[in-house]
């Protein structure tokens, strides 16, 4: 059984536990022998192409979907807060998002909502019904929503559709922000690669199997990584991992530094 | 007034005023053609009350339970969409029970009551029933209401928010069942969904919250029941069909303001 820390204190701890969970759905197998998990305060992203199972992966991990094998451990009393991959709220329900972040949060007060809103970039649509939301504002309410219930574990799927790139950019700050600050739990789903690797602790690469799993330089490298994206496409992915090869003086010039060889080098 | 007009227009405004929360659901989970289904299915209950001689209600209720039930089942087979899977169902079900009732001869089925609903024949006892029922009805989708509004917006969010999904999502089922077998005596097999989907539907546009649309259905639902027999009534035309009618002419009247 896993514990959740008392309030207050930071020590690591284990929410969520997905142990060799294979799964196989009309014939086809779509997830095997998968492991992984997340603690306090880090940040787990899940990479792989179309069709590598990371939704279902995030749904088996949610206890949505039962796995044919394996165990799926998550803490008593975790609270989670869950963005799903598309959100397509029915035009014919009245809702207000008011009354949409309240299902989320019955206890939260206006302020707090307002609050949650803020963060998110989305503080005008208070009043808004959710039909009229655009896509990336819907995601910035979802997002809003998830912060709402205090969530221990944040689970994300693609959590930045829709958005713009600026948008983007701010929303993986403020999951980050929410990771080292608040000490929550993140399980990511995103294809934003060169984004992602920058604010993620860990990557897991999926293609139906663990390819490769650790930190993301790390798996920038690994072979099976490269197999899977192709060489080029994981090198443009990876600039994140720049070398420093020169430092700033204070009166503005440069210095060179002995050179270190980074996972883009070509040369000697 | 005379009274089989008031006992008619006493049992109309309770199913309008049951059937406004229940047809929003029907609306917002697009559960028309299950509301079909049962209704249609609900005529092999007639053949059942007649091949036992028992109650119709009894046994119009006891099957659409048992359709309900067995769809709410089928939903977990991916080959066939569900509403190929209602349309089969629906279709086999109504044709069944036409044949069989054509084959029993001695039966004394007014058929055409069945089909198009005969409110003016409904007495004191169905009235209470219809209340009764009602307010049992109701009080148990006010129980499930939060967890049914959740699962509207998205199923496996409302899981992972601590709502029990599969079960509210029978509870409804069940509920809808036994809806559409009350229906039946007012509009008929035929009618049934439109005191369902049109009134919610009608609400949509004026309303702002899930709940204001449930009761503002319930309205206009009796508005209609209320105007369709006066209709049925002063131009002597069948009673199911004229509330159908006034129900349409409300709703066209609403989609005429912007």
């Amino acid at each position: 059984m896993l514990c959740l820390p008392s309030e207050g204190t930071r020590v690591v701890s284990t929410l969520l536990a997905v142990d060799r969970v294979s799964l196989t759905l009309s014939g086809h197998p779509v997830l095997s022998d998968v492991s992984l998990a997340v603690e306090t305060g880090r940040i787990v992203t899940i990479v792989g192409p179309n069709g590598a199972g990371k939704s279902t992966l995030v749904k088996v991990a949610l206890g949505l979907m039962s796995p044919d094998a394996g165990t799926v451990r998550r803490t008593a009393g975790l609270r989670v807060g869950y963005v799903p991959q598309r959100l397509t709220v029915e035009p014919a329900l009245p809702l207000s998002v008011r009354r949409f972040l309240a299902m989320a949060a019955p206890k939260a007060d206006p302020a707090d909502m307002n609050n949650a809103l803020v963060r998110v970039g989305a503080g005008h649509v208070l009043a808004q019904q959710v039909p009229e939301l655009s896509g990336g504002e819907l995601q910035r309410v979802m997002l809003a929503r998830a912060l709402l219930r205090k969530p221990h574990l944040l689970v994300l799927d693609e959590p930045v559709g829709g958005v713009d790139m600026a948008g983007q950019a701010e929303i993986y700050d403020l999951i980050a922000a929410l990771a080292h600050a608040d000490g929550s739990g993140v399980l990511m789903v995103s294809h934003d690669l060169h984004v992602v690797m920058a604010a993620t602790d860990e990557v897991v690469c999926l293609n139906r199997h663990v390819c490769c799993a650790g930190h993301p330089e790390a798996v920038s490298r690994h072979p099976e990584y490269l197999a899977l994206f192709g060489p080029k496409v994981a090198a443009s992915l990876a600039v994140y991992t720049h070398v420093h090869d020169h430092a700033h003086l204070p009166d503005g010039g440069t210095v060179e530094l002995p050179h270190t060889h980074g996972p883009n080098c070509r040369h000697g | 007034m005379d009274e089989f007009l008031a006992r008619a227009l006493a049992g109309g405004l309770g199913l309008a005023l049951v059937a406004g929360p229940f047809g929003c659901f029907v609306v917002w989970r697009r559960m028309a053609y299950f509301g079909d289904t049962l209704a249609h299915a609900a005529l092999l209950g007639v053949v059942l009350g007649v091949a036992l001689d028992m109650d119709f209600t009894i046994g119009i209720a006891l099957l659409s339970l048992a359709v309900a039930l067995l769809l709410g089942l089928m939903q977990r087979q991916r080959q066939l969409a569900s509403d190929t899977m209602l349309g089969i169902i629906s279709h086999g079900a109504l044709a069944t029970g036409l044949v069989a009732l054509a084959l029993m001869q001695d039966a004394r089925v007014n058929l055409m009551g069945w089909l198009l609903g005969d409110i003016l024949a409904i007495g004191w006892t169905d009235v209470a029933v219809l209340w009764g029922g009602g307010v049992v009805l109701l009080a148990a989708l006010a129980v499930v209401w939060p967890t049914l509004v959740a699962m509207i917006v998205d199923e496996d969010l409302a899981a992972v928010e601590g709502h029990a999904v599969a079960r509210a999502r029978m509870v409804l089922m069940v509920l809808v069942a036994l809806v559409v077998a009350a229906a039946m005596k007012v509009v008929g097999i035929l009618l049934v969904t439109a005191l369902l989907v049109i009134p919610a539907a009608t609400a949509r546009k004026f309303s702002r919250t899930p709940e204001h649309m449930a009761v503002l259905a319930s309205v206009i639902g009796a508005l209609a029941v209320a105007l369709g027999l006066a209709g049925s009534w002063r131009f002597d035309t069948p009673s199911g069909p004229s509330v159908v009618v006034a129900a349409v002419a409300l709703f066209v009247l609403s989609q005429a303001r912007r």
